[in-house]
């Protein structure tokens, strides 16, 4: 183990991780706003938006993130569609995200009291008002814990964006480990930007929680 | 596509995709038990143990389960932890599971009204019944789509101990495009099988979910 290895390729990891955390970022954005369509259809009162929102959530959970990223990057320009690799990556990311955030707010919307929207209703609040006052933020609240489980896997899937030619952090790492040949350096110097970014991200999501924990303590 | 070849390593195939199923339901039943008790341990009040475990999620979650089982699998003796391959693949699988399961669980309880805790201990019920008749099944409400999201996740995080040697289905798989040089074959029947999997996982799932979601009614009020 030589430590200066990481050292003197910090500039590069760094920058890589940049990228990453940009990707996973616009990734989970994405993905979230997507990840809410697909929740409301599979939650509407109408049956064929819950049949979309199912085929959706099956194709999109079922296939392979990296099948996906090459269909969009490769397949898409066979048809003359030339879709640029960023676009690409950030669009596979989210894509495939929204599929396995909508089950978690699907799940999050389920576990809110029934009361609750009834007593809403009961109130005299409008259709639109129960959602954006009273059911999306328990649901919210309920969600945070597996959302930021997803989140941290889809940092850690970020890594197959390099297929569509995208230098990030694992990327870079076998970059430098092939240009020193000590892999064991290369890999642990990405590794611990990984460990990095996702224990912020933990940090972030126990914040949220705390934030919006129901007062009285329980 | 040559369907003489895949005829031919069908037996390899199907034996590595036991092995997969095998790896993925040990390590991932281990896993929920795992996470489960991390969950309720959590919950008690000994700062000590819950910093602990906090360390411990934090950890298993957010490195890569690459590196996990590496540390198992080629760490493990230095501590005198000497695992077979699949040994080493189930147990790293539960580890690094349970970190993600303990989250979902935490969340799922998270999500229990106050109100039903409060009227289970009001009319007497003992602690073991509040868990297991009040909370858990509110719990799993909440829980079992994102559950479901872990095991899918986790049956595709089962081709990494391909690289311990454990002989699954993406070993067979590498072995077979080595020997014939049909990449496209082999990877297509990996999909295939891999494809069988998930969509029973996710028809298995929505079975539990109606029965954990049976006493909700689902008509009108929401929304």
């Amino acid at each position: 183990m030589k430590p200066d290895v990481i050292l003197n390729s910090f500039g590069y990891l760094a920058e890589a991780a940049g990228v990453t955390i940009a990707v996973s970022f616009a990734g989970i954005v994405i993905g979230f706003a997507i990840g809410g369509l697909v929740c409301a259809a599979r939650v509407s009162p109408r049956v064929w938006l819950r049949r979309i929102g199912a085929i959706y959530v099956s194709l999109f959970r079922g296939v392979p993130l990296l099948v996906q990223l090459l269909f969009i990057y490769y397949f898409l320009a066979e048809f003359g569609l030339d879709v640029p690799a960023i676009v690409a990556a950030v669009g596979g990311l989210a894509l495939s995200s929204a599929a396995y955030q909508g089950e978690i707010l699907r799940g999050a919307l389920n576990a809110v009291p029934r009361g609750q929207s009834e007593a809403a209703i009961a109130l005299g609040f409008a259709g639109a008002d129960v959602w954006r006052r009273i059911l999306l933020p328990q649901a919210l609240r309920i969600s945070i814990p597996p959302l930021i489980n997803e989140f941290i896997l889809l940092i850690k899937a970020s890594s197959l964006v390099s297929v569509v030619g995208i230098a990030e952090l694992t990327r870079v790492s076998m970059n430098i480990a092939s240009l020193t040949y000590r892999p064991l350096e290369a890999y642990v110097g990405g590794g611990l930007f990984y460990l990095a970014i996702n224990l912020i991200l933990a940090g972030f999501g126990a914040m949220a929680e705390r934030r919006l924990a129901i007062g009285g303590g329980r | 596509m040559n369907a003489d070849l895949l005829w031919r390593y069908l037996p390899s195939l199907v034996s590595g995709f036991g092995v997969t199923v095998f790896c993925w339901s040990v390590g991932g039943a281990f896993g929920l038990i795992l996470g489960f008790a991390i969950a309720l341990a959590r919950r008690l009040p000994f700062p000590p143990l819950r910093w602990a475990l906090r360390a411990f999620v934090e950890i298993f979650r957010g490195t890569p389960f690459l590196v996990q089982l590496f540390l198992l699998y080629a760490g493990g003796p230095y501590i005198g932890l000497r695992l077979g391959a699949t040994a080493a693949g189930v147990a790293g699988l539960a580890l690094y599971s349970s970190a993600y399961f303990a989250e979902i669980f935490r969340a799922g309880f998270g999500a229990v009204p106050a109100g039903q805790i409060e009227a289970a201990i009001s009319v007497g019920m003992a602690p073991f019944d509040i868990l297991a008749r009040v909370a858990l099944p509110a719990a799993l409400i909440a829980a079992v789509p994102s559950i479901v999201n872990m095991l899918i996740i986790l049956s595709k995080e089962t081709v990494v101990l391909s690289i311990i040697t454990v002989p699954e289905l993406m070993y067979q798989v590498q072995t077979m495009a080595a020997e014939t040089f049909t990449a496209f074959d082999a990877i297509f029947a990996m999909a295939a099988f891999y494809w069988l999997l998930v969509e029973c996982v996710s028809r298995l799932g929505a079975r539990v979910e109606k029965r954990v979601t049976a006493f909700l009614a689902h008509d009108g009020a929401r929304g």
